[in-house]
């Protein structure tokens, strides 16, 4: 499953935000960490807050924060605002699955992509957090390759 | 064979409501007693599991806890009780070399009143189940749910719990 740029963007603002919910974080450096553009963010965040998962606050001082419930709100909640992941949404869906093989393939395809599926929703905000304090972080890429 | 299909059907998770709700009135923490299931525990266990699941099968129940209570060491069938009201159970055994696999903990029957949903029963009852398997040098727990199970996915999730080393296949002979 490849998500699109604009859901992927979503995920880490939500985390980012949800991480400590009583901070507000200025769109430019949620940007600047994950390096990524400041103008699809910016984009991406009035969707989150269209969605009632994030909130701005003006001014001085002013930036985001995550208002949704992250017990409640899954992974599966923020992509779906970005995009249609659902069933007969498999790769591929539509070219050439008309022939005993190419069902036969696709039959193949979505099953992997209903495990991906019922993964993400039920995988929470808190849940994903909760892994990524236990876990420690991994080195950077760049790193890596020293 | 038992089927190993976890049976909880009522967690301290569940679905998520639509977008950006608000979070859920809290309702305080329980702080469960967890012990072990005697014969007197099992109508009301036979009782939430039919309430859970919508299917009463109390000779199964009686049938588990009389295997259970014959191997003490692998297997363990705890209740959850808060003022000595019941509000849950889980049933935890030691599997060893099925399918290729080293011994292992499995969860395979949990269930948690409805009522004392998101109040730490169903962690506590999956804390002292995991424990009883360290205690018996198990390092890993493991259990089996509905792909369609999102509440209960949720809540072992929640726990820590992450797809394992398995997959499980299936076909239909008839």
């Amino acid at each position: 499953m490849r998500l699109n740029k604009a859901t992927l963007f979503a995920l880490y603002a939500v985390l980012e935000l949800a991480e400590d919910r009583d901070r507000q974080i200025a769109a430019g450096d949620i940007a600047a960490k994950y390096g990524i553009s400041l103008n699809h963010l910016a984009k991406v965040l009035r969707d989150l807050g269209r969605a009632g998962l994030v909130e701005a606050a003006r001014g001085v001082g002013g930036g985001y924060r995550f208002v949704g419930n992250p017990k409640r709100v899954t992974l599966m909640d923020v992509i779906e605002i970005f995009e249609d992941i659902g069933a007969g949404k498999a790769a591929g869906d539509g070219q050439g699955p008309d022939t005993h093989l190419g069902q036969a393939l696709h039959g193949v395809l979505a099953e992997i992509e209903d495990i991906a599926r019922a993964t993400l929703r039920s995988v929470t905000i808190e849940t994903l957090l909760k892994h990524a304090r236990s876990e420690p972080a991994a080195p950077a890429a760049a790193a890596a390759d020293d | 064979m038992e089927s190993r299909s976890v049976r909880k059907t009522a967690s301290s998770a569940s679905p998520a409501p639509p977008r950006g709700a608000s979070p859920a009135p809290s309702r305080g923490r329980i702080e469960p007693v967890i012990r072990a299931a005697r014969p007197g525990d099992l109508p009301a266990v036979a009782a939430l599991d039919a309430r859970n699941t919508g299917e009463a099968k109390p000779a199964y129940w009686r049938d588990l806890h009389r295997r259970v209570l014959r191997r003490p060491k692998e297997r363990w069938f705890l209740v959850a009780e808060a003022e000595g009201r019941f509000l849950g159970f889980a049933i935890g055994e030691i599997r060893a070399w099925e399918f290729g696999s080293p011994p292992c903990g499995w969860v395979f029957a949990i269930g948690v009143d409805p009522g004392a949903r998101l109040r730490n029963v169903g962690s506590r009852l999956v804390d002292a189940v995991a424990e009883r398997f360290r205690g018996a040098g198990i390092k890993h727990l493991r259990t089996m749910l509905r792909r369609d199970d999102n509440l209960n996915l949720s809540f072992f999730r929640s726990q820590g719990m992450m797809a394992g080393p398995f997959i499980q296949l299936e076909k239909v002979i008839e």
